[in-house]
């Protein structure tokens, strides 16, 4: 898999989470996901959560808190990656 | 953590406590029962002249025993030193309502946790009145964070 189809499918799980007055054309790589995407944390969960299963990965507290961009979760999913 | 204990952490009081007794909890799940107060306010005014149990407070019902009761159990599994103040939060419910629940009944609530991850506690709960016929089912979720400085 590669840069762009991760980018693809983490978007695609974000999607199903924003709020309705947010359009998934806002998301870009810069985009922080609470502040400008408006993702509450109790949905930015879930996300985590489905990112797990898309990428078969276990996300850590501290990796949730460090994830602050789309770009930040991109970075934490491939480090996961490659330390299986 | 003894059931009087986590009651006793719960952080309602009348006239919008909804638990009487917790019969069982383990790290999976939670029943508990509550009798309705014929007394309560809100039968004065749901319905006119014909009392009948708002759904809103059947789901807070489920949502004390089932979410936030297991929660407090949960948490005070996984901290070295739980803090007093509980934060909590409801995130979502998702309900539906299969039969009446009238003054003076007692209902039974069970919940199967689905997972408790990053603060995030979300259950399937189920309440049963004393025919035990299915009152109410549902999903609810909410966020659970004990203040350690609190």
């Amino acid at each position: 898999m590669t840069g762009t189809e991760h980018y693809q499918k983490l978007q695609d799980i974000i999607k199903i989470y924003l709020p309705e007055d947010v359009s998934a054309d806002n998301i870009s790589e810069e985009s922080h996901l609470i502040n400008e995407l408006n993702i509450n944390s109790a949905n930015l969960v879930d996300i985590v959560l489905d990112v797990e299963d898309a990428f078969d990965i276990r996300l850590e507290n501290e990796d949730m808190d460090q994830m602050e961009t789309v770009k930040d979760a991109l970075q934490i999913i491939d480090k996961k990656l490659s330390e299986v | 953590m003894k059931y009087q204990e986590i009651i006793h952490k719960l952080p309602y009081t009348k006239p919008f406590l909804f638990v009487d007794e917790l019969l069982h909890i383990d790290e999976n799940g939670a029943e508990g029962s509550y009798t309705f107060d014929a007394d309560s306010n809100f039968y004065k005014g749901h319905f006119k002249d014909n009392p009948v149990t708002p759904g809103v407070i059947l789901t807070e019902c489920c949502a004390q025993i089932g979410v936030v009761a297991l929660g407090i159990y949960l948490l005070n599994n996984e901290e070295v030193a739980m803090g007093d103040n509980i934060q909590i939060g409801l995130s979502s419910s998702e309900m539906e309502f299969l039969a009446p629940v009238f003054p003076n009944e007692k209902v039974v609530v069970t919940s199967v946790k689905e997972y408790f991850r990053f603060h995030k506690l979300k259950c399937k709960v189920k309440m049963h009145n004393s025919e035990g016929e299915l009152v109410c089912k549902g999903t609810i979720s909410g966020m659970l964070k004990s203040n350690k400085n609190g």
